[in-house]
């Protein structure tokens, strides 16, 4: 009786869709910032799964995988042109801003999804910044800039036609993280998308911490200011010193 | 080969910071100055965020300032007294350019005011170190043409004098303590000992011979600079301790190297070089000003 009211509810539910669902897995969950950190490479790999097959004039599946950094309130400034220099006059706080974010697709967006849906699921650069709340004033130009100045340092990126779909069944995707990442809960969202509609979608994700030598000078230098500060002076000294004796041997 | 800042959150390459601190390590031999009027912009040039290379560069400075000072020690041409008395002041001064940076900061003008102190100092010290300098190689030209006798000016009639034996000076402390405020509130705010204030401040006001001038400007450097970076690393843990590392080990290298170097040079000939100097900085500075930055947008960190 119950196996009938789930089965009936899932029909209800995607009357006509055929049922697809995406696995996904990561080549990793977690990425070390060691200091010797050049950026990373993850590895997005996944299947479509299915019920029944697909019905007769079903559009050709896609695959759009979203990797995005923990979001962030970041002030923004701008410069103006005051007594004749260049100096920061206005600034807007812009909150729902990633620290990172990469999106890698099997299709140009624009012919995959509506802008609606591209909009509503951040899929794409230009929706990667969200501000929120009531627009005041010139919000906007402000956001466009924080996307603007990140593609610049590479943490903004779009890679269309880089995820390789075999079958309509399996996918994948060679994803790289730049050097200048930041420490954070960073979210991989997959989306299948078909007739310009989201199917299903799954998330994963990874964990990108500081590690050895990088999370011991951080942690120190925030728990022991102190400590931290006194061992910086203590070791240019040593330095000051060992390098005077150095020389004066070497000059003998 | 690239190498991850802890505090920064940058990665850059390694040994383009070694140079860096050799070549800057080797002009502060050379000159007695920190060098961290050149070292503090170029890092933020390559990408160092403001804050984190003003606060590492004091701790820089602390290394190539003991490693040249110990040179000075040797060859007796520290005034330790003067040093000390300057340092008083150094003190002060560091404790409110600390504060003042932290309010700038937060109101987003810190670049500004770094910037402008930069262009204003710069300017100012290589201008006229660069006049003075020409002069004296002109009269050194003409055989007879002595340089005037020391003046005696309105510091000399201030109160609380004493003897200052190593500099053969016998002057008020008032002008040494104001100089001290002075740098150390600069040395703060732009990331720098403020040798090449001090070192210009400490022969043209307080009349000190040229020989003891660097090695005494090094001698206060190192506890104003060493105050500045603790503060910094308590007040806005912007202290890299890598970043320090990579720079101090080049640093300490070029230091040697340039103290040998600047024993050769003729005094007139080290001022006319150190102005020049000073002089290309301040203008690259300036024009970054005055011309239309290609981006008029900037990212800071953190709402309020």
């Amino acid at each position: 009786m119950l196996r009938i009211l789930i089965a009936a509810v899932t029909l209800l539910a995607t009357p006509l869709l055929a049922q697809e669902d995406v696995v996904v897995d990561l080549s990793q969950n977690r990425v070390d910032i060691t200091a010797t950190f050049a950026g990373s490479n993850i590895f997005v790999f996944g299947a479509v799964k299915r019920e029944a097959p697909l019905p007769e004039g079903t559009g050709p599946l896609d695959v759009a995988i979203v990797i995005e950094g923990p979001l962030e309130t970041v002030t923004v400034r701008k410069k103006e042109k005051k007594l004749g220099i260049w100096v920061n006059s206005d600034s807007v706080e812009v909150h729902e801003a990633p620290s990172f974010f990469t999106i890698a697709t099997t299709r140009p967006l624009e012919d995959m999804l509506t802008e609606g849906d591209r909009r509503d699921y951040a899929i794409g650069l230009d929706f990667a910044v969200r501000p929120q709340g009531p627009t005041q004033g010139d919000v906007e130009s402000f956001a466009e800039a924080v996307s603007r100045i990140r593609q610049d340092e590479g943490l903004y990126s779009q890679r269309e036609e880089i995820v390789n779909l075999t079958e309509d069944t399996l996918f994948e995707a060679d994803i790289r993280l730049p050097a200048n990442l930041v420490e954070g809960d960073y979210n991989v969202r997959i989306y299948l998308v078909r007739d310009k509609n989201i199917v299903s979608d799954a998330s994963v994700g990874i964990e990108v911490r500081k590690a050895g030598l990088e999370a011991w000078l951080y942690n120190l230098s925030r728990e022991y200011a102190l400590l931290y500060g006194l061992l910086s002076i203590f070791v240019a000294l040593a330095a000051g010193y060992g390098a005077s004796e150095a020389f004066r041997r070497l000059k003998r | 080969m690239q190498i991850y800042l802890p505090i920064a959150e940058v990665s850059v390459n390694m040994f383009v910071l070694l140079g860096l601190g050799g070549l800057v390590g080797m002009l502060s031999g050379i000159f007695g100055v920190g060098g961290g009027f050149l070292m503090t912009p170029i890092l933020i040039m390559i990408g160092i965020p403001p804050a984190v290379a003003v606060a590492t560069e004091a701790n820089q400075i602390v290394a190539s300032s003991f490693s040249g000072v110990l040179a000075h020690f040797k060859r007796k041409t520290v005034d330790i007294k003067m040093g000390l008395i300057l340092m008083l002041g150094g003190l002060v001064g560091a404790t409110l350019g600390v504060q003042i940076f932290k309010y700038l900061k937060s109101i987003g003008q810190v670049e500004l005011l770094v910037t402008l102190s930069y262009v204003v100092f710069l300017g100012l010290v290589g201008g006229m170190m660069f006049v003075e300098s020409l002069n004296a190689i002109r009269r050194s030209g003409k055989p007879g043409a002595l340089p005037k006798k020391k003046k005696h000016n309105w510091i000399h009639g201030l109160p609380f004098k004493t003897r200052f034996r190593t500099s053969g000076l016998y002057i008020s402390v008032i002008p040494p303590i104001v100089v001290g405020v002075a740098v150390g509130i600069l040395a703060a705010i732009m990331g720098v000992g403020g040798g090449f204030i001090m070192v210009p401040a400490m022969i043209y006001m307080l009349g000190m011979p040229t020989k003891v001038v660097v090695g005494t400007s090094l001698f206060q450097i190192i506890f104003v600079t060493a105050y500045t970076t603790l503060s910094h690393a308590m007040q806005n843990y912007t202290v890299d301790g890598i970043l320090a590392v990579l720079l101090i080990l080049g640093g300490v290298i070029g230091a040697q190297i340039g103290t040998r170097i600047g024993v050769k040079l003729k005094a007139e000939q080290l001022r006319i070089l150190l102005a020049a100097m000073v002089l290309l900085m301040c203008g690259k500075l300036a024009l970054d000003l005055l011309l239309m930055p290609s981006e008029l947008f900037s990212i800071g960190t953190g709402g309020h």
